[in-house]
């Protein structure tokens, strides 16, 4: 029997002795006065299925851009296993891209989209012709070979893209917001499938999107990036649960922001000073801030407890008043107003029938939550 | 909004179309006319066809203007496609604008200075006047609708369906071969039926660059109702017109099936 704990963990990036399948060396790049990428440096590793994450306009796709050969830095290099790519043409790049608008072509159908990539190499017929079952076999497409782009619905287009990117086994695919035009339902199944099929195939996938729920679900690695510069590259859970800024911890998830002063105490905590006549809130923090510096303290609303009495065995507990309920189905989240206007999210799951739970419109209530549960941030 | 067809809509409508008309009909009628005088009708006849059929100047002058047509439509089709190509793919280079205003500049040129022009470049550098010197002359005017057509058409053309090629391995020629030039080819056939037509019945530059052994059939035409109108000449007409009616007709058919393919594939992705 297999025992989870046996099963090794997926970590290149911690391996010294792995070498990177993409390294970004110091790159830049500039449109006209604009600076779309600015100096970055970046590894990723084979296999891997890494996530760049950020709001239009953060230099996201241009960096991809880079790795399809559509766009050469203005500095810098990029090696793709460890041979600089920059001066290759795209048509000569062991790499592949999905595109956002899945670019199938409308005069072509299923098959010969998909067969088009290696038709261009030359290989013999019998062996185009596997090669393409095997991938309408993948996509799980094989009754639409013979339908023309327009003829079959967005989620087998998309997964026509795929099947046509991956025909070729490139060494690296590139997918640029490849479930944007997809509804909700269908883009989970979709986020599934396409883990599955990185899987199998066992190719690294680096992945375009502004949806960090997407990038969460489906990265092995996120990079949250803002303004052509990377601010945090780490595993899923490390982004959400240690971001290391006041940004990265905005842009994923939903979060609380107090704005303080810091004064340091026993044991790696900090007291922080943030409304007048107010219990100072009590955190853990691993890079301690030095006394009365402006800090950031960031917690996320499912870890503040809610209730009508008062906690006794929290580290930090704050009377509020209830501003504003969103009642979601499976969770509550309160808006709690609390000393000096601030406003506190509080979530719950509901686990109860609504008619049993208790706290309503303009209930004082106390939110409660541990000295761990938040997060330090410089301010 | 009162939407009612009015006395004075009406008018409008009969006044302008009998303008535009009246004189093609009164034509195409006395075509068929048995007379040997063109204005006095005396009966139904398609007589003049057959005598036009046996008129060896006439049947010569409709060979040459039809190999010119051909040719120099062909010609202009290759030369304004790859303008516009590099016009709306080049990205922005040096006097861009510049190049651009300069393709479409001849549309507006007088014919008369575009012909004289022709006629002055073709005796500086020696070239006999003749079928050849018609053709480079046609391809010269009409290259410009052509590039109007196809670039109007790569304008809207999804730009990341030559990435995309280009993504599987195709060097920038095969891209256009294998994508571009499939899903543009309503727009160029269009061009070059527009070309075609154009090039069938030009008077002017053909006059300014044809040679004594290549008289197009707009030429004989004009020549002969010097002359007088006879009822020949009519039937010659009459025959032309609906030529030119027939390419103009599918020339913009293929176009608005291609609009119509293009909308529909679009709501089909706006729906899925």
């Amino acid at each position: 029997m297999a025992q989870p704990a046996n099963r090794p963990v997926f970590a290149p990036w911690n391996d010294p002795d792995e070498k990177p399948l993409i390294r970004f060396g110091n790159v830049t790049k500039r449109f006209g006065d604009f600076i779309a990428i600015d100096n970055l440096t970046l590894d990723i590793y084979r296999r891997e299925f890494f996530a760049l994450l950020g709001p239009s306009g953060c230099g996201k796709t241009t960096l991809m851009r880079m790795l399809a050969g559509f766009e050469s830095p203005s500095e810098g290099t990029i090696l793709l296993d460890g041979q600089d790519i920059v001066p290759v043409p795209p048509n000569r790049r062991p790499v592949n891209m999905m595109f956002q608008s899945y670019a199938l072509f409308p005069h072509l159908n299923v098959w010969d989209n998909i067969a088009f990539g290696l038709r261009r190499d030359g290989l013999p017929k019998e062996q185009i012709a596997e090669r393409v079952e095997k991938m309408l076999k993948l996509t799980r497409l094989e009754k639409f070979a013979r339908r023309k782009p327009h003829q079959i619905s967005g989620g087998q287009r998309q997964r026509v893209a795929l099947a046509r990117s991956l025909a070729k086994a490139p060494k690296l695919l590139l997918l640029d917001e490849p479930l944007g035009a997809l509804d909700k339902k269908l883009r989970q199944e979709t986020q599934f499938e396409l883990m599955d099929i990185q899987e199998r195939t066992g190719t690294t996938f680096v992945i375009v999107t502004h949806d960090q729920e997407e990038a969460m679900t489906v990265a092995s690695r996120v990079a949250v990036m803002d303004h052509g510069r990377i601010v945090q590259v780490d595993t899923p859970d490390r982004i959400y649960e240690s971001p290391n800024s006041v940004y990265v911890a905005d842009f994923i998830g939903e979060v609380n922001i107090i704005r303080g002063r810091a004064t340091p105490q026993a044991g790696g905590r900090v007291s922080i000073a943030w409304a007048e006549g107010q219990p100072e809130i009590l955190a853990e923090a691993a890079d301690p801030p030095s006394p009365g510096a402006e800090v950031h303290f960031a917690i996320r609303p499912e870890k503040v407890l809610i209730s009508k009495g008062r906690p006794t065995d929290r580290a930090n507990v704050i009377q509020g008043r209830v501003h504003d309920i969103a009642y979601l189905g499976n969770i509550s989240t309160y808006k709690v107003e609390v000393a000096g206007g601030l406003m506190v999210k509080a979530q719950m799951t509901n686990a109860r029938r609504i008619a049993n739970r208790d706290i309503t419109w303009d209930d004082t209530v106390w939110l409660s939550f541990t000295d761990t549960a938040g997060i330090v941030l410089p301010g | 909004m009162n939407r009612r067809f009015s006395w004075f809509n009406a008018t409008a409508l009969t006044l302008g179309f009998a303008f535009l008309y009246l004189p093609m009909v009164i034509l195409v009628i006395f075509s068929f006319n048995e007379s040997k005088l063109v204005t006095v009708w005396a009966g139904f006849s398609t007589k003049w066809y057959g005598e036009l059929f046996r008129n060896q100047a006439f049947l010569d002058a409709a060979w040459v203007t039809l190999k010119v047509a051909v040719m120099s439509s062909t010609l202009a089709t290759i030369l304004g496609t790859m303008a516009a190509y590099a016009m709306v793919r080049g990205g922005r280079f040096p006097g861009r604008t510049l190049f651009s205003g300069m393709i479409y500049a001849p549309l507006v040129m007088p014919e008369v200075i575009t012909g004289l022009s022709l006629l002055l470049l073709f005796i500086s550098i020696g070239l006999d006047r003749g079928v050849m010197t018609i053709t480079l002359a046609h391809t010269t005017f009409t290259m410009c609708y052509v590039s109007v057509v196809v670039s109007s058409r790569l304008v809207t053309f999804d730009r990341s369906l030559e990435e995309a090629a280009l993504d599987l391995g195709c060097t920038p020629f095969q891209a256009f071969r294998l994508v571009t030039l499939p899903i543009i080819a309503p727009a160029v056939i269009s061009g070059w039926l527009l070309a075609f037509t154009l090039s069938l019945d030009d008077l002017v530059i053909a006059s300014f660059t044809a040679g004594p052994s290549s008289t197009t059939l707009p030429m004989k035409i004009f020549s002969s109702v010097r002359l007088g109108v006879s009822p020949e000449i009519n039937a010659l007409s009459t025959i032309l017109i609906g030529l030119v009616t027939a390419a103009v007709i599918t020339a913009s058919l293929i176009s608005k099936r291609s609009i119509a393919m293009r909308e529909a594939d679009q709501q089909a992705a706006a729906r899925a």
